[in-house]
């Protein structure tokens, strides 16, 4: 575990040296083949070839949309566990993306809307909803252990998704829409639609920064957080806020990409120990690796065909949820 | 036990005890099946009313030559593999919960449909011209995988309930994963084709779906009716079941293998419909209590009236349009298991 603070700061410097490096390798990889001077060529001197706008319009934006995206969920997962104190808490699992997805996709269906910017504000209500509902059962009378929480979450996700698919097939039009973006895609992307999303996302990112320390203190306990002087309502409707903004943002622009916000926080908890004012950075910065590089092997793996990358992110995270659960579930 | 009646044919060399109120509500939930049956049948482009339909089905002249071929050709298949597939699953429910002592067990839950519907697709689109015999017992296998992985994994040396039910949750994920790989590997008809296994629907099952799903339930149904006494004993837990000189291995593996095999043929046939095999066991255990040997039969009964209305529902709510009935039974099944899991929120 990395204790002191240059050792943890240089750690934030490689991870975004790796980002940065997949970043490059998203660009690089893809089903037309580029070579790596073509690539730098787009940018030095761009001449408008073929190459040169395959790259500029469709393989820079997508790597840009992964890596915000995985940072977003990581986050916003890293913000859930220390806020439940539960280990498989993810805003997938929770069913908040499912609710942002139902609601995007009932908005398209019931009010013809087509821009990001009104998927957004749908997502953030569904996924808004989604959540009071996950935490008014997880503390309405007497609340459920955090363990029952997650099943809780995992059959709203069925039950939400069921309901989207219900939409999907009542309406084909929207259904061709919203195909592949349901399965989780950071495909097809361009940096307009990114740029309506990023200042909710950037929102979202800052205000998580900003809480890190009074997050940390609530991980001890609401009653130690309390005895230290803060006022926890505000701390949690805060973190909520931010929860919600990212997890809809992504969802928004991605459709529902499970597992990262499970997965990295455990990795970030990993390396930095328990303090969320690293745990918060690192998990951006290795969120948004994880999904840059999930996206490569999606194109990758099946070459020409392509997957979702929502289906890669789950191969690699059920494995370690089931790991989890064995682990850390007790009795 | 009280009310129990006692039935011993052939000189007494079997015996069995026959709960009469577990018979009332067979008797009674039969009709519904029935009903749900004949509503699914009458129902389409050319209507059919009510009682043309149980002439022709019982192959009584109605004065139309067009309704034999419609009832019997198109419809009434559908309408058949609704209520089967619906009482596999829910037994296969009635089962897994009685053996696992979890009321929140349930084959989809659990993972199990997924690992089966896995096999099911990853045939169709590795072998497009796959009969369809084939899948059942490739369900089997995928299910019956998902289910020994689930014992080492969560059962074993644990009673945790919850536990058992995350890493289902776990597994289900996989396996929904790799069937969106295969769906995508594909080419396009068969995934159209292969998509119903995500969703789980009846929609234009024929008689050749109905053959090859028959032999297994005629095989595992009655084989888990007749284990319901090993299941009863099972359920009051591994000490007390040997003390009642059950071979405790032995008798669990015969039911987990009985429960395997009708989700799995269920899904091969019709997809993963969800929370059938859940509710339906719960629906059972309010109307004739606890014991196994009456709730089998109530259960099963419960889930194929459940599947064929939930069918009827599908298509009728949205017509022209049809709702897939898993989306159904899933819409009124996960708010149901929300209940359950509230309710029981303190232990």
């Amino acid at each position: 575990m990395l204790r002191s603070r240059i050792l943890l700061s240089l750690g934030l410097v490689v991870c975004a040296g790796i980002l940065t490096l997949c970043l490059l390798a998203s660009v690089r990889f893809g089903a037309a083949k580029i070579g790596t001077w073509d690539v730098i060529s787009a940018f030095t001197s761009y001449d408008g070839s073929e190459d040169d706008l395959i790259i500029r319009t469709l393989r820079v934006p997508r790597a840009l949309v992964a890596g915000l995206v995985g940072a977003a969920l990581a986050v916003a997962g890293a913000i859930i566990q220390g806020l439940t104190r539960n280990p498989l808490a993810d805003p997938g699992i929770l069913g908040i993306e499912a609710g942002a997805a139902l609601a995007v996709v009932g908005s398209v269906f019931l009010l013809g809307a087509s821009s990001l910017t009104t998927y957004a504000l749908f997502a953030f209500v569904g996924g808004a909803l989604a959540a009071v509902v996950v935490y008014a059962l997880g503390t309405l009378g007497g609340g459920m252990n955090p363990m029952k929480l997650v099943v809780a979450g995992a059959a709203m996700a069925a039950l939400l998704s069921s309901l989207t698919t219900a939409v999907l097939i009542l309406n084909q039009r929207t259904l061709e829409e919203i195909r592949f973006w349901l399965a989780g895609s950071v495909a097809g992307r361009d940096l307009s639609l990114l740029l309506q999303v990023l200042p909710y996302l950037g929102a979202g990112l800052l205000l998580a920064f900003v809480l890190g320390r009074q997050i940390t203190t609530l991980t001890l306990g609401e009653d130690v957080a309390t005895g230290l002087g803060q006022r926890t309502g505000w701390v949690k409707a805060g973190s909520a806020v931010a929860v919600v903004l990212l997890a809809g943002s992504a969802v928004a622009i991605a459709g529902p990409i499970g597992f990262v916000g499970l997965v990295i926080p455990h990795v970030a908890r990993f390396f930095v120990g328990v303090d969320y004012r690293w745990i918060l950075p690192y998990s951006a910065l290795l969120g948004a690796v994880l999904l840059v590089a999930a996206d490569i092997a999606a194109r990758v793996v099946l070459r020409p065909q392509e997957l979702p990358v929502g289906v890669m992110t789950a191969l690699v995270g059920a494995p370690f949820f089931i790991y989890l659960a064995r682990k850390r579930v007790k009795g | 036990m009280r009310g129990r009646v006692p039935i011993r044919p052939w000189g007494g060399r079997v015996s069995f005890r026959l709960d009469p109120r577990a018979v009332v509500v067979f008797v009674a939930l039969g009709a519904v099946a029935f009903a749900g049956v004949v509503a699914n049948v009458g129902y389409g482009e050319y209507p059919i009313p009510p009682l043309d339909v149980v002439k022709t089905l019982l192959g009584i002249e109605t004065g139309d030559a067009q309704y034999g071929f419609i009832v019997e050709t198109l419809r009434l298949p559908r309408a058949l593999v609704a209520v089967l597939v619906g009482a596999a699953l829910a037994v296969s429910g009635a089962i897994l919960q009685g053996l696992t002592r979890n009321d929140l067990a349930a084959p989809d839950i659990v993972g199990v449909n997924a690992g089966a519907g896995l096999v099911a697709v990853s045939m169709i689109v590795a072998f497009p011209s796959v009969p369809a015999t084939y899948l059942p017992p490739a369900a089997f296998g995928g299910g019956l995988f998902v289910a020994l992985l689930l014992y080492l994994l969560a059962w074993r040396g644990s009673s945790s309930p919850m536990r058992l039910i995350l890493i289902g949750v776990g597994i289900s994920a996989v396996a929904t994963a790799l069937t969106t790989v295969m769906i995508t590997f594909g080419d396009i008809y068969q995934v159209s084709q292969a998509l119903v296994w995500l969703t789980g629907s009846v929609y234009g099952r024929s008689w050749e779906q109905i053959w090859p799903l028959l032999p297994w339930l005629v095989v595992f149904l009655p084989l888990a009716f007749l284990k319901a006494r090993h299941l009863n004993a099972l359920n009051l837990g591994d000490e007390v079941a040997r003390g009642l000189g059950a071979r405790v291995e032995l008798e669990r593996g015969l039911l987990l293998v009985a429960s395997v095999a009708l989700a799995a043929s269920a899904v091969a046939t019709a997809g993963t419909i969800g929370f059938v095999g859940f509710m339906a066991p719960h629906i059972a255990r309010r109307l004739v209590g606890p014991s196994h040997g009456g709730l089998l039969p109530v259960s099963a009964i419960t889930g194929g009236a459940m599947v064929v209305l939930a069918d009827f529902v599908g298509r009728t709510v949205f017509a022209p349009l049809e709702i897939p009935c898993g989306i159904v039974t899933s819409a009124v099944g996960a708010p149901f298991f929300l209940y359950l899991l509230y309710r029981s929120r303190k232990t």
